[in-house]
């Protein structure tokens, strides 16, 4: 088996989530799509850091692991807050500029 | 490089049951059920991960992933509402086509970027390792990326406060403290609330349910024990009724017991069907005498 397969489950893993965020409308569920993408992303770079002997690449991964962690707050409050304020978790409903 | 056969027998198992489980994020009409699809495929990661000679970030990929974030999100479905399931009209004509194509033309240009690309003979981390995983990635996070791993840290903390503030709600009126509440329970005595709470429902020997109301010191049912929720859907039982169904059970255990053949045990269950106590106490003491007699 060649390593660049893991590319491939990557490539995949991550037009899934794209896939989700242009599809779905529950927001909570698009913004899974969203995490889904970026632990495509993590695959890739493990395996990049695999492929080239080189440990940057984990630490790279571990960095958007962080990052994705401090998103993850931010936007489910902001789920919750529309939630709070609009009854609805659709992305659909929140069309106050909208006309 | 190719992997060995180990590692290609499990990629072969967890690939194609990693992209069924995000195909599931896409098609499950519940968000549970795509919460629960992608914790499948975080797992899945973390043991490519493992496999892929990086365990602290295997490890790291469990306990944030799967222990943190996606927790977070199944306390956001239950503050959302479980049962919120996707809309399947179509706001925008054509956007599901549109979506789709999309998605599968993403797979096809990746899928050729990757094949196409010429990749250098991959070494593997055993050479830059000379240590172990976790101080290998100290080295070089706490040595060529210090000043970004101490800005994640500002961001963590700005991340954090940004939680506290977006989901902080300001109180509208007065919190009522403890003496207000003890003056307003006093003050409405007359309107025949009481101090003291209220009694629990009943507990019997075959029955403690919360639809049975308990007997005050008089041995009249207390019709206030039971729920108000029940009592307003009219599911309350009576006391006699509980009773009058434990003395059937009391009965009919007895006559398990023993094989009805003399006139006292028909007379047993004829006496059954009455509604005070003291018949149990009857059918027990029969059904002793009986037994008596048949060890004579």
């Amino acid at each position: 088996m060649e390593i660049t397969n893991y590319l491939g489950l990557a490539v995949i893993l991550f037009a899934i989530g794209a896939t989700t965020v242009l599809l779905r409308r529950n927001a909570i569920v698009v913004f899974m799509g969203v995490e889904l993408m970026l632990n495509a992303t993590n695959l890739a770079f493990v395996t990049f850091a695999r492929i080239h002997g080189d440990v940057t690449g984990q630490v790279l991964a571990f960095f958007v692991m962080v990052v994705a962690a401090a998103e993850v707050v931010v936007g489910l409050a902001i789920i919750i807050t529309i939630f709070r304020s609009r009854r609805s978790a659709s992305v659909d409903d929140v069309n106050l500029l909208h006309s | 490089m190719t992997a060995s056969g180990a590692e290609a027998a499990l990629f072969w198992v967890l690939a194609p049951l990693m992209v069924l489980a995000a195909l599931g994020l896409l098609f499950a009409r519940k968000a549970v059920h795509a919460a629960v699809c992608v914790m499948f495929v975080m797992v899945g990661l973390a043991i490519l991960y493992v496999a892929q000679e990086a365990p602290f970030l295997g490890v790291v990929q469990v306990v944030v992933y799967t222990g943190a974030v996606m927790m977070l999100f199944l306390f956001v479905l239950m503050l959302v509402g479980v049962d919120s399931a996707d809309s399947l009209t179509e706001t925008i004509k054509g956007q599901r086509w549109l979506g789709v194509l999309l998605g599968l033309g993403l797979v096809v240009v990746l899928l050729g970027v990757v094949a196409q690309a010429a990749f250098p003979p991959a070494v593997g981390l055993a050479a830059s390792e000379e240590l172990t995983n976790p101080v290998a990635l100290a080295r070089v996070l706490l040595g060529d990326y210090v000043l970004a791993m101490e800005v994640v840290g500002v961001l963590l903390v700005t991340a954090a406060l940004a939680g506290l503030v977006l989901t902080h709600r300001r109180r509208l009126s007065v919190r009522p403290t403890q003496r207000v509440l003890a003056a307003a329970r006093v003050a409405a005595l007359p309107e025949g609330r009481t101090l003291t709470p209220l009694p629990a429902p009943g507990v019997y020997a075959q029955n403690n349910a919360m639809d049975t109301p308990a007997l005050g010191p008089d041995g009249e049912p207390l019709p206030h024990s039971v729920p108000r929720v029940l009592r307003i859907r009219g599911q309350e039982r009576s006391a006699t009724a509980v009773l009058a169904e434990e003395e059937t059970l009391v009965v009919s255990s007895i006559s398990l017991v023993e094989p009805v053949e003399t006139e006292e045990g028909v007379s047993t269950s004829s006496t059954s069907g009455g509604v005070s106590t003291s018949s149990t106490g009857d059918g027990v003491s029969t059904g002793s005498t009986s037994g008596e007699e048949e060890v004579r």
